[in-house]
C-alpha cells in the first residue's frame, strides 16, 4: 500500500471512530450530574482556545499579525450588536484590507 | 433531509429548531469552508493524491487542518507515521466536542454515527444554545452544508485546480476566529464561563510555543473541569 492511501485510510477510520465514539456508545443518554457542569463549561474553554489559536498561534511560536486586526474588528462589530453574519464578514474584510498596506 | 415537519423535543424550553434552521445558519460559512476545500484539493494535487483519494479523505477525516498538515507532511517527505499523529492530534479535539453533543444524539447506531460525524468547530458552535445544551438539527443541517462544501471543494481544487487563490488573501482565515467570537459573547455573562473561557484561553496560549499542533485546543478544553459538580 503506498503512503498516501495507508495515511488516508489511518486518518479517515481514526477520525470517525473519534467523533462516533461518545454519540455510539452513550448517544441520547443523560450525562452523569457531575459531569453536566463541565459540559456547559466546555463551549466557552474551547471557542476562546480556537479564537487565540487560530489568531496567534503560529509554526511553534506566537505571532501578532493581520489576524489581530481581524479579531479587534469581529470584537467591535459583536459589541455594536452585529448579526454573526457580518461579524465575520468585518473580521475577514479587515484582515484582508491590513494584508494589502 | 427535510426536518420541518419533525415534532419539537418538549423537554426543550427553546424553539425547536429544523435541519432547514440548521442548513441556514450553515450556509454563509460552508461557502468560506468550500474555498478552503479548493485550496487543500489543490494542495492535495500537488502532493501526489489521486482524485479518489482526495474525495475519501475529506469525506473521512473531514478535519481542514488535519488534512493539510497531513497532505503537507507526506510532501515533505515525513512518512506515513509522523503525517497520521499530526491529523490524529488535529482531530483530537472532535472527541469531547462529539461527546458534549451525544445527548441529543438519538436513533440506532448507524444513524448516530452519521450525525456524529457532522461534528466540526463550526457546526457544533452554531448547535450550541448555551448552558451546555445542544440542538442536533442545528448540528447536522450545519454539518451536512459544510461537509458538502468542504468535500465538492475538494473535488473542485484537484479537478480543476486552483480557481480562486490563498484564502488568506481575502482574509478569510479570520472569518471561523470572527465566528466563534460572536457565538461565545453571548455566553459570558456569568462568572464561571468567564473563568473557562480565561482558562482555556491561557492554557492554549501557552502551550503553542511548546506543543504539538492540536495539543494546544485538545489540553485547554479540560478548563471545562472547573464545572465538575462536588457529590
Amino acid at each position: 500500500m503506498s503512503a498516501i492511501w495507508a495515511t488516508v485510510l489511518l486518518v479517515g477510520v481514526i477520525s470517525v471512530a473519534v467523533r462516533g465514539a461518545g454519540p455510539v456508545v452513550l448517544g441520547g443518554r443523560e450525562p452523569p450530574a457531575r459531569l453536566v457542569g463541565a459540559i456547559e463549561l466546555l463551549a466557552p474553554a474551547l471557542l476562546t482556545a480556537l479564537i487565540v489559536v487560530q489568531v496567534f498561534g503560529g509554526d511553534r511560536r506566537l505571532e501578532l499579525d493581520e489576524r489581530a486586526l481581524g479579531l479587534a474588528a469581529a470584537v467591535l462589530a459583536v459589541t455594536l450588536r452585529a448579526p454573526v453574519i457580518a461579524v465575520v464578514i468585518a473580521a475577514a474584510v479587515v484582515t484582508a484590507l491590513a494584508r494589502q498596506l | 433531509m427535510n426536518g420541518s415537519s419533525v415534532s419539537a423535543d418538549p423537554a426543550d424550553p427553546c424553539a425547536p429548531a429544523t435541519y432547514r434552521d440548521g442548513v441556514r445558519a450553515g450556509l454563509p460559512l460552508a461557502l468560506v469552508v468550500g474555498i478552503f476545500g479548493v485550496s487543500w484539493g489543490v494542495l492535495a494535487g500537488d502532493a501526489g493524491l489521486s482524485v479518489p483519494e482526495a474525495l475519501l479523505m475529506s469525506s473521512t477525516t473531514f478535519g481542514a487542518s488535519a488534512q493539510f498538515a497531513a497532505v503537507s507532511i507526506l510532501a515533505n517527505g515525513g512518512g506515513v507515521a509522523a503525517a497520521v499523529v499530526a491529523a490524529v492530534l488535529l482531530n483530537a479535539r472532535y472527541g469531547p466536542l462529539a461527546l458534549s453533543v451525544a445527548p441529543v444524539i438519538r436513533g440506532n447506531a448507524a444513524w448516530r454515527l452519521l450525525q456524529s460525524h457532522m461534528v466540526i468547530d463550526e457546526s457544533w458552535a452554531l448547535a450550541n444554545r448555551g448552558g451546555g445544551r445542544f440542538d442536533p438539527r442545528l448540528l447536522v443541517g450545519a454539518g451536512v452544508v459544510m461537509y458538502a462544501a468542504w468535500v465538492g471543494g475538494t473535488a473542485a481544487g484537484i479537478l480543476a485546480g486552483d480557481l480562486i487563490g490563498d484564502p488568506a488573501r481575502f482574509g478569510l482565515d479570520a472569518a471561523f476566529p470572527a465566528l466563534f467570537v460572536a457565538l461565545l459573547a453571548p455566553q459570558l455573562r456569568k462568572r464561571r464561563p468567564v473563568a473557562a473561557a480565561v482558562l482555556g484561553g491561557t492554557i492554549a496560549l501557552a502551550l503553542v510555543p511548546f506543543a504539538r499542533a492540536g495539543v494546544p485546543i485538545m489540553v485547554a478544553s479540560a478548563a471545562c473541569l472547573l464545572g465538575l459538580r462536588k457529590r
